[in-house]
């Protein structure tokens, strides 16, 4: 067996993709979901499959673990796993390989774990599936494993629920259930998308340790060129359903061949060393648009007579101010309150204590009758372009509803919302469509026209551009910036994702625990963090070590 | 855990007393009044009338009469019946067993089936079978009980002869066949409905179990096809199936009401229509209160059971 992680000299293959087609049930968008897809997964190495949604890279994997969805089928091609043939296998035969010499993990470890089961009882089932041990050496082997991929308390860890689990734990559990039984192929598909970039940091080694350990072969699949930075041996590209480039890492990270990846690299965002050029000193002099004083919120649940209460503080003597036409960035992982902040400062939810004072007006102790005129000039943008706009509507309704509702005529809102489309660069014709006829970036333009039909003065945009392809967050990066300078427009962007803060912030917030633990200009927050906890969030951004384009100052963070 | 329990506990109460009152009110909105029943003999005069109206207390404002009556229940005191004299409980007593015994084997069938019937119906999407459970669920929505009952006697009955028209023994024999013998096509019958109900939901709840990741995973960890939809689809569905059960369980009372007057079964649903039909206002408040109590305990459970059996209320 090779025991490096080093690729081998002479390397053999555990994984073979030939010419591999899956067709798509009649009447989809294309015929095949796959088409003509080949590449080999060498013993002991990781090979990243990267693209972008729709690219077919999940696809792959499911056909290779014969856990195609209804409907759809491998048509031509052969897979070959160990030397045997999968393509055309029986469904036991194929059944008895899964988990055993080829097991998988998937990328929401929320929802991936059973609920009902203990994290014990889940483990042992991968084993007892295939009659491995005995009940006694299942048990004794899963503590193992918890022990094995870092979880604490391991005994202990056997009897939780996963519900008790933190979103990283989860996804150590899921690691450890596709140890269980040693296979040679671990396929893992955007393990680390879901969770905070601390943590994907933490999960990414364990996998690399683990690979390293037991000389396996990872099939690693992502849309994240900084993964594919920190663990990638080898990379396939994968658009459309097809191969469009493959090679090993260092060589399609620098120098590409396809057009399509160089798009894709050309579009990931980078830590900017510059800042973002201050507006005219006019409106940087000019008085802040928002001050927000000591603001405190503290969510409780639970009862306080029976001793079951939870309080957790959600917001702690937060205070920031933001001037009209800049961009101020809260940033913070999963639980650090930037979301709770954003709903505040809109007030969809109540304040506890504290001020916030809006063009001089202290909006915190409004009523909501008294603050409702004055909601157009605070808007939100919001995450998820499916979920955030009414299937039953058309896109011309959604953007004139609300000025409609706030007294602007219907042939004038008609008028703005046809001026707006252009701003956002869609055609004036989306006028009457429905949002399901558009794609999520296109959705998401609509999103931020519906937000604009109101004029605001403020923007809050919560992780805007997080569900998105790099390509579409990219183009929606730039609209939001040239809306900015074209408005003036006052903007609070919240995001996990450091290195898309740095491309549009004038000012970063960083959170942690409620509490603001350190503001100040990208170019400081980034590259020369004063707070340890702004320090561990930089390090862990996947693939800046590796990333000539990313100018690390010359006193970076070896200091102190 | 103890608070939850708590605040249900109170939650209940208030809805038993809310329950009582509009009861209470609506049966004495009804024409005749309690004493139409002596009315009409031609043995009672005016005289007789009041005597009575002054011995039951029935001349008194509404709100005293349902104080008093409150007053009872709250210390186990449901009243008498107006038509034999006897205490209201012990009456209610004599026909609670036959309800229940229709009442529990109709469930057991209508959850045996309809879940059956709805995880194949799932698991089998679009399917032969699928479309006619459908169809058929469909069907039994809309055709009212007693039909279904009426046709069951015709053929079963009078054409095959195989099963008794009605009654819950014969005179004479009660062994546990007879009864089991008589009880067939009430219960059947009243299960339809419910079959098509449950199925529906549990279809429903078994799709949406179906395309959640945890099945993916085990799935892909080699589990057996039927372990992962016993074990990891069937055990999530049905965590909102026990919430059905708190609602439609009690329901099934109504149903009673109609297959008990087809097929003459000497429940808590014939027990009802009679006394209304004699005006026997305290056994009919008695009934009321008594389904109410039903449902309320029934929802409780089930919500309880839930708490119980998901982890994630359990233990939270």
């Amino acid at each position: 067996m090779v025991a490096g992680g080093h690729p081998a000299s002479a390397p053999d293959v555990a994984l073979s993709v030939r010419d591999l087609t899956v067709s798509l049930p009649v009447g989809m968008e294309r015929l095949n979901a796959i088409e003509g897809v080949s590449f080999n997964l060498n013993r002991g190495q990781i090979l990243c499959v990267i693209g972008e949604s729709g690219s077919g890279k999940s696809m792959t994997a499911s056909t290779i673990m014969g856990l195609l969805p209804r409907g759809m089928e491998t048509s031509a091609g052969s897979i070959t796993l160990e030397g045997r043939e999968i393509v055309g296998m029986e469904a036991e035969e194929l059944r008895s390989l899964r988990g055993r010499v080829v097991s998988m993990i998937f990328q929401d470890p929320l929802s991936a774990l059973n609920p009902l089961m203990t994290v014990g009882a889940q483990i042992e089932e991968a084993m007892a599936a295939h009659g491995e041990g005995t009940a006694q050496s299942r048990r004794t082997r899963t503590v193992e494993l918890l022990t094995e991929v870092g979880l604490p308390d391991p005994a202990m860890m056997y009897h939780q629920y996963p519900f008790r689990l933190s979103g990283g734990q989860r996804q150590r559990v899921m690691i450890a259930m596709a140890l269980s039984l040693e296979p040679t192929i671990l396929i893992a598909d955007e393990p680390t998308t879901a969770l905070d970039v601390t943590t994907q940091a933490q999960i990414l080694t364990l996998i690399r340790d683990i690979q390293r350990r037991k000389g396996m072969s990872v099939m690693f699949i992502t849309h994240d060129f900084g993964v594919v930075a920190e663990i990638a041996d080898s990379v396939v590209v994968m658009e459309k359903g097809h191969v469009v480039e493959r090679g090993e890492a260092a060589k399609v990270l620098k120098a590409p061949d396809h057009p399509y990846t160089k798009r894709l690299i050309a579009a990931v965002p980078h830590l900017r060393a510059e800042d973002r050029p201050r507006e005219a000193t006019a409106s940087a002099a000019a008085e802040p648009l928002l001050k927000v004083r000591n603001l405190v919120k503290t969510y409780r649940s639970g009862s306080r007579l029976f001793r079951t209460e939870r309080v957790v503080p959600a917001v702690q003597d937060v205070s920031f101010e933001v001037r009209p036409g800049h961009t101020l960035g809260v940033v913070g992982e999963s639980g650090s309150g930037k979301s709770s902040l954003g709903r505040l400062l809109n007030r969809l939810m109540d304040v506890d204590s504290g001020k916030i004072l809006f063009d001089g007006r202290d909006i915190a102790p409004l009523p909501e009758s008294e603050f409702r005129s004055m909601r157009p000039k605070i808007q939100m943008i919001f995450q998820d372009p499916f979920a955030s706009l009414n299937p039953r509507m058309t896109v011309g309704q959604i953007l004139t509803v609300g000025p409609k509702a706030h007294g602007m005529s219907g042939s004038k809102a008609r008028e703005e919302a046809m001026e707006l489309l252009n701003l956002v660069g869609l055609d004036v014709r989306a006028f009457d469509r429905y949002p399901h006829e558009f794609s999520g970036g296109q959705r998401q333009r609509v999103g931020v026209a519906r937000a604009l039909m109101f004029k605001p003065q403020l923007l809050i945009a919560d992780e805007a551009v997080s569900a998105l392809d790099v390509s579409i967050q990219a183009q929606i990066l730039e609209l939001l910036d040239r809306i900015q300078r074209e408005t003036g427009v006052a903007m609070i962007f919240i995001t996990h994702d450091l290195r898309v803060a740095s491309q549009i912030c004038d000012e970063i917030a960083v959170m942690h625990k409620g509490r603001i633990v350190e503001f100040g200009r990208p170019s400081q927050i980034f590259f020369n963090p004063e707070a340890d906890y702004t320090r561990q969030l930089v390090a862990a951004i996947p693939g800046e070590r590796f990333d000539d384009k990313t100018t690390v100052p010359t006193q970076a963070d070896t200091g102190t | 855990m103890a608070a939850f329990l708590f605040s249900r506990f109170l939650q209940s109460a208030v809805l038993l007393v809310i329950v009582s009152i509009i009861g209470f009110t609506v049966l004495n909105l009804m024409p005749g009044g309690p004493l139409s029943q002596f009315a009409l003999d031609p043995g009672m005069t005016p005289a007789d009338i009041a005597r009575i109206t002054e011995q039951l207390g029935l001349n008194r404002p509404l709100h005293i009469q349902y104080l008093e009556w409150a007053w009872g229940m709250l210390q186990g005191d449901w009243g008498t019946s107006f038509r034999d004299g006897s205490p209201v409980t012990a009456v209610i007593a004599r026909h609670v067993p036959a309800t229940l015994l229709l009442m529990g084997s109709s469930t057991v069938i209508a959850v045996a089936i309809g879940t059956w019937i709805g995880i194949r119906g799932a698991t089998h999407r679009y399917s032969g079978f699928d479309y006619v459970a459908t169809v058929g669920a469909m069907v039994a929505l809309s055709i009212p009980t007693f039909w279904f009952g009426l046709i069951g006697i015709y053929v079963f009955s009078l054409k095959l002869g195989w099963l008794p028209a009605g009654n819950m023994y014969t005179i004479g024999d009660q062994s546990v066949l007879n009864y089991l013998h008589h009880l067939i096509m009430p219960s059947v019958v009243l299960a339809l409905v419910h079959i098509a109900i449950w199925s529906r939901f549990m279809r429903g709840a078994t799709l949406d179990a179906i395309s959640q990741d945890f099945v993916k995973t085990a799935r892909a960890k080699g589990v057996t096809e039927r372990r992962v939809v016993m074990k990891h689809v069937v055990g999530n569905a049905m965590l909102p199936m026990i919430t059905l059960a708190g609602v439609q369980i009690p329901s099934l009372l109504t149903g009673a009401l109609v297959t008990e007057t087809v097929f003459t079964w000497p429940g808590m649903g014939r027990l009802f229509l009679d006394s209304l039909g004699y005006s026997d206002y305290p056994v009919v408040m008695g009934l009321l209160m008594f389904s109410a109590l039903l449902t309320i305990v029934a929802n409780l459970i089930a919500d309880i059971t839930v708490a119980l059996v998901d982890p994630r209320i359990r233990l939270a």
